[in-house]
């Protein structure tokens, strides 16, 4: 199994670790849930080294990108990021990731850990020959730094001023020296940062982060913060075998261009089932795989994530549910084993108070 | 994981319930290592009050944020009383697991149930050795 520049941090703070996307990764450190609090409340740092970047480049860079993923590239201004969606002939997802437009020849792009090298046959089987593409994962340092408190600390640690970078855009900093990335994403519907370093500085920016007042927070927390703010997982929410437009993601999904599978994702006969927020009535949580029934008992979907949410002190948990019966507030029954739990169809976010989108100035003062 | 060694005021099973008798009730929780194996403690079902439980059969489920768990009567008898404060505070579990956060009571149990659990010096090695 691999391990992230971050593994032997992780064994010294005394993380619970386990295996995902390919990768040993600490799934908490002091306990999930006030990894969570302290994400919403304050600030953490996340080791995401074990996602990959590539670096796409050349003078057709913007055209054949936008034949690969849904989001719309070439209308892309220099410093902005997009999340959209790989998908296959058939428009099932192969992955999910965010493009950084680094010039008007040159892209970035961050996937998922265990897609990364699929993603890299396919991106190189359907570029243009002149059309260079990259692999810097191995050699590139991702933390995520997330909370109200994370930008105090960025502008700590980083010699270029960050009050101007706005949501979903990106700008290059220095750190010690040297060149880096920080963009103004992450996966926890705070406001935040995620930080693309060189392999060497990663342990470095990582102890300064915690000596300035952040906690390490893990997999299990990233987890929680992202189903409170309605965020599918690769594997979870998103496959192959699910249409794209499944989703509901429809700002992800461009439906004045061409991309591999577009004509099966834009068309709406593929669409008969929706992705929802579904809010248990209690605190029993239903989990991926757990069928979904109308009141009348018909069959009308499937969870595909179910956790406790701690903001909400409920369950929650997102699932495919067809759509006549997709509408909020319907009240439909998950079955858990044995159980039978009674939820509501719910608009996401659940959790209403994040504050990734507000002026990065309200957290500067 | 820090060791806390278990109290010696009481028997534990290999699915890590303990069970201590007070005033003639055969009272049951879960070890200190088994809530810190679960994490943060969200949901708790308890048995209803009279309830014939057999010893080794599941009557109650936890569940952290990670995982899902059931609980196992360590002795066979009938549920006298359940600790509803939990259904409200599950993370009391993980606060006070061998005090206030019980789970519930058996009566009418068989005392020769006792006699093949662990004791606390005992479960701490099988609890050692399972890591």
């Amino acid at each position: 199994m691999k391990k992230t520049f971050l593994y032997p941090s992780h064994v010294s703070l005394g993380a619970t670790m386990a295996p995902f996307g390919g990768f040993d990764m600490p799934i908490q450190y002091e306990g999930i849930i006030a990894e969570h609090f302290h994400t919403r409340e304050s600030v953490t740092v996340f080791d995401t080294c074990h996602m990959g970047e590539f670096f796409v480049k050349g003078l057709k860079a913007a055209a054949d990108l936008d034949g690969i993923v849904s989001c719309p590239v070439a209308s892309m201004q220099i410093g902005q990021c997009r999340y959209g969606f790989i998908c296959n002939e058939e428009g099932g997802v192969l992955d999910d990731q965010i493009v950084y437009r680094m010039s008007s020849g040159e892209f970035f792009m961050v996937v998922n850990a265990g897609t990364q090298d699929a993603d890299f046959e396919w991106i190189k089987n359907h570029i243009s020959p002149g059309t260079l593409l990259t692999n810097a994962s191995l050699e590139t340092g991702k933390i995520d730094l997330q909370g109200p408190s994370s930008p105090r600390i960025i502008e700590q640690l980083l010699a270029e001023p960050i009050w101007g970078l706005k949501y979903y855009r990106w700008m290059y900093n220095v750190y010690k020296g040297k060149r880096i990335i920080v963009s103004r994403t992450g996966y926890t519907g705070e406001i935040g940062f995620e930080i693309y370093l060189d392999e060497r500085q990663t342990v470095q920016f990582w102890n300064d982060c915690l000596a300035l007042g952040a906690k390490p927070a893990g997999l299990g927390a990233r987890d929680t913060l992202r189903l409170e703010m309605g965020f599918p997982l690769y594997g979870h929410e998103l496959e192959k075998s699910r249409n794209a437009a499944q989703s509901g993601f429809s700002r992800a999904i461009s439906s004045d261009k061409t991309f591999i599978g577009s004509n099966l994702v834009l068309d709406p006969a593929n669409a008969q089932e929706l992705l929802c927020g579904i809010a248990l009535d209690g605190r029993r949580t239903a989990r991926s795989g757990d069928r979904i029934h109308a009141e009348s008992g018909e069959p009308i979907g499937v969870v595909t994530s179910g956790s406790f949410s701690p903001c909400l002190e409920r369950a929650i948990a997102m699932g495919y549910v067809a759509v006549p019966y997709s509408t909020v507030g319907r009240r439909v029954i998950v079955t858990a084993g044995r159980n039978q739990l009674r939820a509501t169809v719910t608009a996401t976010p659940f959790y209403q108070s994040a504050t990734a989108r507000r002026p990065i100035s309200e957290f500067l003062t | 994981m820090a060791i806390v060694p278990s109290p010696a005021d009481r028997k534990y099973t290999t699915t890590h319930e303990w069970v201590k008798v007070d005033a003639g009730l055969a009272v049951v929780g879960i070890s200190y290592h088994a809530q810190k194996a679960l994490g943060d403690i969200t949901f708790v079902e308890l048995p209803a009050i009279g309830k014939k439980v057999v010893k080794g059969e599941s009557c109650s489920v936890i569940e952290s944020v990670k995982a899902a768990s059931d609980i196992y009567a360590p002795v066979s008898g009938d549920i006298a009383e359940a600790n509803s404060v939990l259904e409200g505070k599950p993370e009391e579990i993980n606060k006070d697991p061998y005090g206030s956060a019980w789970l519930f009571k058996i009566r009418n149990f068989n005392s020769a149930d006792l006699a093949g659990l662990m004791d606390g010096a005992a479960y701490d090695t099988f609890a050692e050795s399972e890591k």
